[in-house]
C-alpha cells in the first residue's frame, strides 16, 4: 500500500482549515441556502420549500432595506474617514510632545480595550436626555435645555458615530505613530536644509511613509467594521423610527424579533459581501504600499 | 530684535496650542471610562438627582448587590465572570496554537496559492458577527452545543485564527531561517528547533496575539448574545443585558459590572503593552 504524505504545509494549516469550515463555512453555506427559502423559526417545514431568488428580489425591492444600505455605507464613509483623520492628528501631536509620552500612549490605548457593547451603554448613559453627562453639564452651564440625544434622528447619528469614533480612532493614532517613530530622520532634515516649508515636508516625505501604517489600521479595522452593530443596538435599537438603522440591525431584527431566518440571511450576505469588499479594497492597498517601500516579503 | 520677537510669540501660541489639543484628546479619551468608574460608587438616587449633584457621594452599595447573588436583585456576577474567564482563556490558547501553527506555514513554506489561502483566510475574519449568529445558532442548536461553553469557545476559536495567523506570520518571517537550520545542523529535530529556537525569539508576536485573541473574546457580543441562554454560560458582555428592564436601566449597578470588566484587559494588557504595539506594526507592514 502506498500512502502519499500530505505536504507539511498543509498539515500545519489543517487545524485551522477545520476549525473554520466547522464553525463559520458550513453555517454560511447553510445560511446560503435558507436565504432561497423562505424559512421561518416558528415553522421548520419551510425549511424544505425552495422558493429561488425570492428574497433578494424582496430585499432589493424593499426602500427600509436600500435606506438601511445606504445608511451603513455613509456611516462607515464618514467614520472611517474622521477616525483616519483624528488618528493622523493625535499620532502626529503625540509624536511632538517631549516628555510623558509613555503615560500618554498608555492613555490612548484605553478605549480599544473597551467591549462595544460596553461603549454602547456608556455613550447610552452618557447621552441619556434626562440625567446624562453631556446634558447636565449644558444646564449646569446655564442653557435651559435637555437635546434629546438619542431620540432626534440626526443627533442619535451624531452620538453613535461619536461613540464609534471613540471607540475606534486610537488603533489609527496607536499605528500611525509607530510608523512616525520608525521614520528615518535625514530626509526630513535634507528637505528643511532645502527650504520646504513644514507642509510639503509633511505631504512629500512623512505622509508617503506613513502610507502602509495608515493601510494596516485600514486593515485591521476593515475586518470588525461590524462592531458598530453592537453600538447601535445598545443605543438607539435602530431606532427613533428607524432613522438610524444599520444593515447589521435591520438583519437581526428580521432574524429574531420576526424569526424570517430566510430573509434575514439574503440580508447577512448583503452585509458579509459588503464586509469582504471593504477588507479586500485594503488589503491590495496595504500590498500595493508595501510593494511601493520595498517591503514585499 | 523685533522680528527675533515676533517669531518668539508665535512659537509660544504654536505651543500653547499644541498642548490645549493635547489635552482635549486626553480628556476626550479619558472622560467617558472614569465616569462609569465614578457613577459605580455613586448611589442611585444621585445619579438620578434633578438638578444634577457635582460633588459624588461614595457607596459600595451597586458592588455589593452585585456580588450578593440573584437574591436580592442582583446580578450573578461570580457565574458571569467565571463564563467569561473560561472561555476567554480556553479559546484564546486553543487559538494561539492553531493560528501559531498556520502562520509558520505561512511563513516558512512555499507552495501554490499561498496568497489566496491568506486572503482567503482573512475573509472568513470579515464575516460579521451578526450575520454569522444567525446560521451558527441554528446550527449550533442541531447538534445541541448551544448554551455550552464549549460551543462558545468553538465559534471565538474559528473568529481569532485568522487574526493570529496573520501576526504570527509577521513574526515567524522575520525570524532568520538561518537560525532553525542551524538548530537542526546541530542535531533538532524540527519540532525541537521550533520550539527551543524560533518560538523563543518569536514570544513578543505570540504575545500580542494572545492579547488581541483574548480581548476580543472577553468583548464579543453579538454571538454571545444568541449562543447563550442561561447563568451557566452567559459572559459579562451578556450579563450588561441583566440591568436593563423595559423601560428602565440600573445605571449603578451596570456601571460597577462595567468596572469588573474593565479591570481584567486593563491589567493584562498593561503588561504586554510593549509587545502590542510592536506585534501589530512588525506582523503588519513588514509580513
Amino acid at each position: 500500500m502506498t500512502r502519499r504524505r500530505l505536504p507539511e504545509w498543509f498539515v500545519l494549516l489543517l487545524p485551522a482549515i477545520i476549525v473554520i469550515a466547522a464553525v463559520v463555512l458550513i453555517p454560511l453555506l447553510f445560511s446560503l441556502y435558507s436565504s432561497f427559502t423562505p424559512y421561518k423559526l416558528t415553522r421548520p417545514s419551510t425549511l424544505w420549500k425552495w422558493v429561488g431568488t425570492y428574497n433578494y428580489e424582496k430585499i432589493l425591492s424593499d426602500a427600509k432595506f436600500w435606506a438601511a444600505f445606504g445608511r451603513t455605507v455613509l456611516f462607515l464613509t464618514i467614520v472611517l474617514n474622521l477616525e483616519l483623520l483624528f488618528g493622523l492628528g493625535i499620532a502626529l501631536m503625540m509624536n511632538k510632545v517631549t516628555w510623558g509620552q509613555r503615560t500618554l500612549r498608555t492613555i490612548l490605548m484605553f478605549p480599544m480595550m473597551f467591549s462595544p457593547i460596553l461603549v454602547g451603554f456608556q455613550f447610552k448613559f452618557i447621552f441619556n436626555d434626562n440625567i446624562g453627562l453631556v446634558n447636565n453639564v449644558l444646564q449646569s452651564m446655564g442653557f435651559n435645555v435637555a437635546l434629546p440625544w438619542l431620540v432626534d434622528a440626526k443627533l442619535a447619528m451624531f452620538s453613535i458615530m461619536f461613540a464609534e469614533i471613540w471607540m475606534s480612532t486610537s488603533v489609527f493614532a496607536i499605528l500611525i505613530l509607530a510608523g512616525l517613530f520608525a521614520m528615518p530622520r535625514d530626509p526630513l532634515e535634507a528637505a528643511k536644509v532645502d527650504g520646504c516649508t513644514p507642509w510639503q515636508s509633511f505631504r512629500h516625505i512623512t505622509l508617503p511613509f506613513l502610507m502602509p501604517f495608515i493601510y494596516i489600521a485600514m486593515t485591521i479595522r476593515s475586518l470588525d467594521v461590524a462592531r458598530a452593530y453592537d453600538i447601535v443596538q445598545i443605543m438607539t435599537g435602530g431606532g427613533p423610527a428607524r432613522r438610524t438603522e444599520l444593515l447589521w440591525t435591520l438583519m437581526s431584527r428580521t432574524g429574531y424579533v420576526d424569526a424570517r431566518m430566510g430573509l434575514a440571511n439574503a440580508m447577512g450576505y448583503v452585509s458579509i459581501l459588503l464586509s469582504i469588499l471593504f477588507t479586500i479594497y485594503f488589503f491590495r492597498k496595504l500590498s500595493a504600499a508595501r510593494a511601493e517601500l520595498g517591503m514585499a516579503g | 530684535m523685533d522680528r527675533n520677537q515676533s517669531h518668539r510669540n508665535r512659537r509660544r501660541v504654536l505651543k500653547t496650542l499644541h498642548f490645549t489639543a493635547l489635552f482635549l484628546t486626553m480628556m476626550i479619551i479619558c472622560i467617558p471610562g472614569l465616569w462609569i468608574v465614578l457613577n459605580s460608587f455613586r448611589p442611585t438616587v444621585e445619579i438620578m438627582a434633578k438638578p444634577p449633584v457635582w460633588v459624588p457621594s461614595f457607596t459600595l452599595d451597586h458592588y455589593r448587590a452585585m456580588f450578593a447573588g440573584a437574591g436580592e436583585g442582583g446580578v450573578p456576577v461570580f457565574s458571569y465572570f467565571r463564563n467569561s474567564l473560561i472561555v476567554s482563556v480556553t479559546s484564546t490558547l486553543i487559538a494561539i496554537l492553531i493560528g501559531m501553527s498556520g502562520g509558520y506555514a505561512f511563513a516558512r513554506y512555499r507552495f501554490k496559492g499561498k496568497n489566496g489561502y491568506f486572503v482567503g483566510l482573512m475573509l472568513f475574519r470579515a464575516v460579521p458577527g451578526v450575520a454569522l449568529s444567525l446560521p451558527l445558532f441554528i446550527v449550533f442548536a442541531k447538534v445541541g452545543i448551544i448554551d455550552t461553553h464549549f460551543g462558545l469557545i468553538l465559534a471565538y476559536v474559528a473568529m481569532n485564527v485568522p487574526f493570529t495567523i496573520w501576526l504570527t506570520d509577521g513574526f515567524f518571517r522575520q525570524i532568520p531561517k538561518e537560525l532553525h537550520e542551524a538548530a537542526e545542523i546541530d542535531g533538532c529535530t524540527r519540532w525541537q528547533a521550533f520550539w527551543q529556537v524560533e518560538f523563543p525569539v518569536a514570544r513578543s508576536g505570540v504575545a500580542s496575539a494572545a492579547i488581541f485573541a483574548f480581548l476580543t473574546s472577553w468583548n464579543e457580543f453579538a454571538l454571545a448574545s444568541q449562543l447563550t441562554r442561561s447563568v451557566g454560560s452567559k459572559t459579562m458582555p451578556v450579563g450588561l443585558l441583566d440591568f436593563t428592564a423595559e423601560f428602565t436601566i440600573n445605571w449603578g449597578g451596570m456601571c460597577a459590572l462595567a468596572v469588573l470588566m474593565i479591570v481584567p484587559a486593563l491589567i493584562l494588557t498593561f503588561i504586554v503593552q510593549k509587545h502590542l504595539i510592536a506585534g501589530l506594526t512588525f506582523g503588519g507592514v513588514k509580513g
